[in-house]
C-alpha cells in the first residue's frame, strides 16, 4: 500500500502536489502535528528550489520501517547546475536568487536526518528523513 | 491560478486563505491587495491563516511584503489565526516575521484595528 512513490516536481501546481502528499503520509505513520507540520514545510523548501534553482526535478518518497517506529524518507534530486560550495549554501541567510536563503537551512533544523550531495555540473540530491516519535 | 477573495468590511480589507496556494497564485493575491487597498483608501487589512497548514519562506515573505506594502499605502495589517504547529516551525525555519503584527484570532484582529476604523477620509 505504501510503496515508494515518485512524483516530478516540474511547475508550482507539482510543489502543491508533493506537500499535499507528504502531508498525507506524514499523518499516515503518525507523526504529531507538529511534525507533520516541520517536515511538509522542509518538503515545500526543497521542492521549490529543485524547480527554481535547477529548473525542475523530482521527489523519492518512501515510508520507512524502522525497528522501533516507522518513519519518513524524501529524496529530492534534479540534474540542474549543482551547488559550488556546500557550507555556503546551507549558511543561514545566503542565497544567489534574491531569497531570504532559509530554504536548505531551515529545512535541515525541521528534520531528523538531512544529507546533501551536489557538485557543480552533476545536479543536488537532497535526502531528508523524519522518524515518528 | 487561484484567486483569492478579497472581502470589504468598512474600512478594512479582509483575506481569509482557505486553500493550499502556489507560488504564482501568493504573488497574485499579493498584487490584487495592493490594488484593493489603494481602490477601496481601506486603512486596515486582516490576512486569515486560521486554516494555512503550514507558512514556509516564499508564503512568509509574502506576510512580510504585504505587511511593509499596505504600510506604505497608509494602512495597517494583521495576520491573524497562526496555528501553533505554524508558529513552531516557522521559528525553527528561521522566519521570525520581524514588522508582521498578528492576533490570536479575527475577533482580536479587527479590534487591534479599532483605531483606523472610520477614519478614512
Ligand atoms: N536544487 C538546487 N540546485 C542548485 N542550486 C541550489 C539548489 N538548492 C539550493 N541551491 C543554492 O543554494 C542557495 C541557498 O538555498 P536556500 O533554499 O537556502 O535559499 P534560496 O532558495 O535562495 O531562498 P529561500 O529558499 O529562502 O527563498 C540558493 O540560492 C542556490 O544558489
Ligand atoms: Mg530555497
Amino acid at each position: 500500500m505504501n510503496g515508494p512513490t515518485e512524483m516530478p516536481i516540474a511547475t508550482n501546481g507539482d510543489v502543491v502536489l508533493v506537500r499535499q502528499k507528504v502531508r498525507g503520509l506524514a499523518a499516515e505513520i503518525g507523526l504529531s502535528l507538529v511534525d507533520q507540520t516541520k517536515i511538509v514545510t522542509a518538503a515545500s523548501e526543497l521542492a521549490r528550489n529543485a524547480l527554481v534553482h535547477a529548473g525542475g526535478g523530482r521527489v523519492h518518497i518512501e515510508v520507512l520501517h524502522g525497528a522501533r517506529r516507522p518513519g519518513l524518507r524524501l529524496v529530492f534530486s534534479d540534474e540542474g547546475p549543482g551547488i559550488p560550495d556546500l557550507e555556503q549554501a546551507l549558511t543561514e541567510g545566503w542565497s544567489t536568487g534574491g531569497g531570504l536563503g532559509l530554504g536548505l537551512s531551515g529545512s535541515r533544523r525541521l528534520v531528523d536526518e538531512f544529507d546533501l550531495v551536489s557538485a557543480p555540473g552533476e545536479g543536488t540530491r537532497v535526502t531528508v528523513t523524519k522518524w515518528a516519535r | 491560478m487561484e484567486r483569492v477573495p478579497i472581502l470589504k468590511l468598512g474600512d478594512i480589507l479582509i483575506v481569509s486563505i482557505q486553500i493550499d496556494l502556489d507560488d504564482q497564485s501568493v504573488l497574485a493575491l499579493q498584487e490584487d491587495l495592493a490594488d484593493r487597498v489603494v481602490s477601496s483608501g481601506a486603512r486596515g487589512v486582516i490576512i486569515d491563516i486560521t486554516a494555512v497548514e503550514i507558512v514556509d519562506s516564499f508564503i512568509g515573505r509574502m506576510l512580510s511584503t504585504i505587511a511593509a506594502m499596505t504600510r506604505m499605502l497608509d494602512a495597517e495589517t494583521v495576520v491573524v489565526g497562526m496555528r501553533p504547529a505554524v508558529a513552531i516551525t516557522l521559528v525553527e525555519l528561521g522566519l521570525s516575521l520581524g514588522g508582521v503584527r498578528t492576533a490570536l484570532n479575527l475577533e482580536k484582529g479587527v479590534a487591534a484595528l479599532e483605531h483606523v476604523r472610520g477614519t478614512a477620509g
